[in-house]
């Protein structure tokens, strides 16, 4: 009889199963990175090395492209350059090479801290919003609560886009167009649907009798609603919050229509920067590369609470 | 501690009775049990007292205080849930501290560690504290969940077979321990099984519940030797009463459709008793022995000697001895 050198159950895949699942995640995993990484070098490209052919992987590194999308350039005569004095900063020297000076900050800035206001702004009040009726549906007896569940989710059956003109002229009527407040409610408005679905799913799994219990103990239910339940749901609330930012974060037809001096978010903006002085891919690609930096520190925050199974086993089914 | 008066409560829910026109008062430091089988509305008559449901009809006073309407939190009660319910994000010690540090009671932190350590060690968890309530074995966390309601003094304690999901010795155990702080606290206890082992050792009182029905209440013993019908008859007692026609026995009380007959009521010989059975089987528990007997095509479960060398094909003799007798709807009939 052989030896059995490793004990393993039936159920569990084998050794080669699990070799080949793990190479092909990796593939997938490296087939969608590389238009990241592209993005990422190009940013750190200059203009000539963006748009060489044969496309350059090895390349001398350059911060031209962050200068660009901070700054406006204005274009100069040789002979007003040299009349100013040392350029001031990394940014101003860049710029002198190719014959112009930093006329001032972009607009870049102010429209990346639109998109922080407005994604996060509408993340927590479609969260909050989503998990306080995703409660109310899984504990009570709401009337038609089935209709109404469906009518929610139906909200998100046709692309947000196709009432972008009732909206647009609804907001123009109300003041609402071109202001942030105006953005998070509308953002909040698609995602509280998806909220409501994925937190009605996870607060269903948590049992009534934790409540109950808070109840008998001396908590009214708002209470033991935020003491039991809430710490219970961080795991949905984590996973929704994050499908809720994405969406709001990314958003662009909305934000394009909507949007202009005042309240412009990120998105419609990271594309003009083309515009302003040619083919200035490595500015695009730079504004992008900053533009996912929120969300990746978000998920990552968050990852530990995308766990499953740390509440598991108090209660026996 | 206080008296508790449920007054003719009635609960449906939907097409289905749950509770049909309860009434019962539970005296100050008593212990009463609800017994009976599952579905019976044991668990729908503590939860009503609990104020986690709303009668449809009747009355519940706490203290006298009419709480029919109040809130769970204002009643003044504790709950043993049968599954835990232990709150899996706190620490063993923020269970049990969980109802003590309820906005309505705000107690100093001191005291409420205090009591917390008192009970702690009454249930043998003093050690467990400060361990997650999810990493504790069955018997722990359900003596942590009877801790989190003995850390407060309610009128009453409401418990939910809050021993049915542990294993027999463990439950034997609890059993012994829950007993003992009763009679310790001198605690009011209303508390739902359906294990008759668990009633007829822990409580003062039985309440045999059927079809959301009081049947009867009374002492173990009342409940066991006198039993007002079939039913009640059924519920006490292992091997359980074996009901059998009137008609195979002779000089049977008028109205009487049917016998009710436990082990004691049988007296077994080898011959010259009223009626002969058959051995079908012998089942050896050690002390004892199930004896499964055919009478007449009826099946007759009772104990003999294991001593009494009986083996499967013999026929044996049976006389009843004071049996109990019960007309054609299951009512006693008087012997």
């Amino acid at each position: 009889m052989t030896s059995v050198t490793t004990a393993h159950s039936v159920v569990e895949p084998s050794a080669t199963t699990r070799r080949f699942a793990g190479s092909l995640v990796v593939l997938y995993a490296v087939i969608t990175m590389i238009p990241l990484v592209w993005i990422m070098l190009t940013a750190f490209k200059s203009p000539d090395d963006a748009i060489s052919y044969p496309p350059k992987v090895m390349f001398k590194p350059s911060l031209e492209g962050f200068c660009n999308l901070f700054t406006t350039r204005s274009r100069q005569t040789p002979e007003f350059i040299r009349s100013l004095g040392p350029p001031q900063g990394l940014c101003d020297s860049i710029a002198r090479e190719r014959n112009m000076v930093v006329a001032g900050p972009s607009n870049y800035v102010p429209r990346f801290v639109n998109s922080l206001i407005i994604a996060f702004g509408s993340t927590v009040l479609a969260v909050a919003l989503g998990t306080l009726s995703a409660y109310g549906f899984s504990r009570f007896r709401v009337p038609l609560k089935d209709d109404l569940l469906f009518f929610i989710l139906s909200t998100r059956m046709m692309p947000p886009i196709a009432v972008a003109i009732p909206i647009y002229l609804m907001y123009r009527t109300i003041g609402l167009s071109d202001t942030r407040l105006g953005m998070i409610l509308l953002y909040t408005s698609v995602n509280v649907s998806l909220a409501v679905w994925l937190l009605k799913g996870f607060i269903d799994e948590i049992p009534r009798e934790y409540e109950e219990a808070a109840m008998i103990d001396g908590y009214t239910r708002f209470q033991a609603f935020v003491k039991v339940v809430l710490p219970q749901a961080t795991t949905g609330i984590a996973a929704t919050a994050i499908f809720c930012l994405i969406f709001a974060w990314n958003e662009y037809a909305f934000a394009v229509l909507l949007t202009s001096g005042n309240a412009q978010t990120a998105p419609p903006f990271i594309p003009i920067i083309i515009g302003e002085g040619g083919q200035d891919w490595p500015a695009v690609a730079a504004g992008t590369t900053l533009f996912l930096v929120p969300i990746v520190v978000f998920t990552v925050l968050l990852r530990k609470h995308l766990l499953r199974g740390i509440t598991f086993g108090a209660v026996r089914k | 501690m206080a008296e508790v008066e449920i007054n003719a409560v009635s609960k449906a829910f939907g097409k289905t009775q749950a509770v049909s026109d309860l009434s019962l008062t539970i005296g100050d430091g008593e212990f009463v049990a609800l017994l009976g089988p599952t579905g019976a509305g044991k668990t729908t008559a503590l939860r009503l007292i609990a104020g986690l449901e709303r009668p449809d009809s009747g009355s519940i006073r706490i203290d006298g205080r009419d709480v029919t309407g109040d809130a769970p939190a204002d009643r003044d009660v504790a709950f043993v849930f049968q599954q835990y319910s232990l709150y899996p994000h706190l620490t063993v010690f923020e269970n049990m501290a969980f109802a003590l540090r309820a906005p309505t009671r705000r107690l100093p932190e001191a005291d409420i560690r205090a009591k917390v350590q008192e009970v702690a060690r009454l249930l043998h968890i003093e050690t467990k504290l400060d361990n997650k309530a999810t990493h504790l074995s069955g018997g722990q966390m359900q003596r942590v969940a009877i801790g989190r309601a003995l850390v407060r003094s309610p009128s009453i304690y409401l418990m939910d077979e809050p021993l049915s999901s542990l294993d027999a010795k463990l439950r034997g155990e609890l059993r012994l321990e829950l007993k003992r702080i009763q009679v310790d606290l001198g605690a009011t206890i209303l508390y739902v099984t359906h294990d008759q082992t668990e009633a007829m050792t822990m409580a003062s009182r039985i309440g045999v519940i059927e079809a959301g029905r009081l049947m009867q209440i009374g002492s173990p013993r009342e409940i066991y030797e006198n039993p007002i019908n079939a039913h009640v008859a059924a519920r006490l007692g292992q091997p359980t009463i074996n009901l059998l026609p009137a008609a195979l026995f002779a000089g049977m009380p008028a109205g009487a459709e049917t016998i009710g007959a436990r082990t004691e009521h049988l007296t077994i010989a080898r011959g010259g008793g009223d009626v002969s059975a058959t051995v079908k089987r012998v089942e050896h528990l050690g002390d004892q022995s199930h004896l499964h007997l055919d009478l007449g095509g009826r099946s007759v479960v009772t104990l003999a000697d294991p001593e009494a060398g009986l083996g499967a094909g013999d026929v044996v003799s049976l006389r009843l001895n004071k049996p109990l007798f019960f007309d054609a709807k299951g009512g006693r009939v008087a012997a």
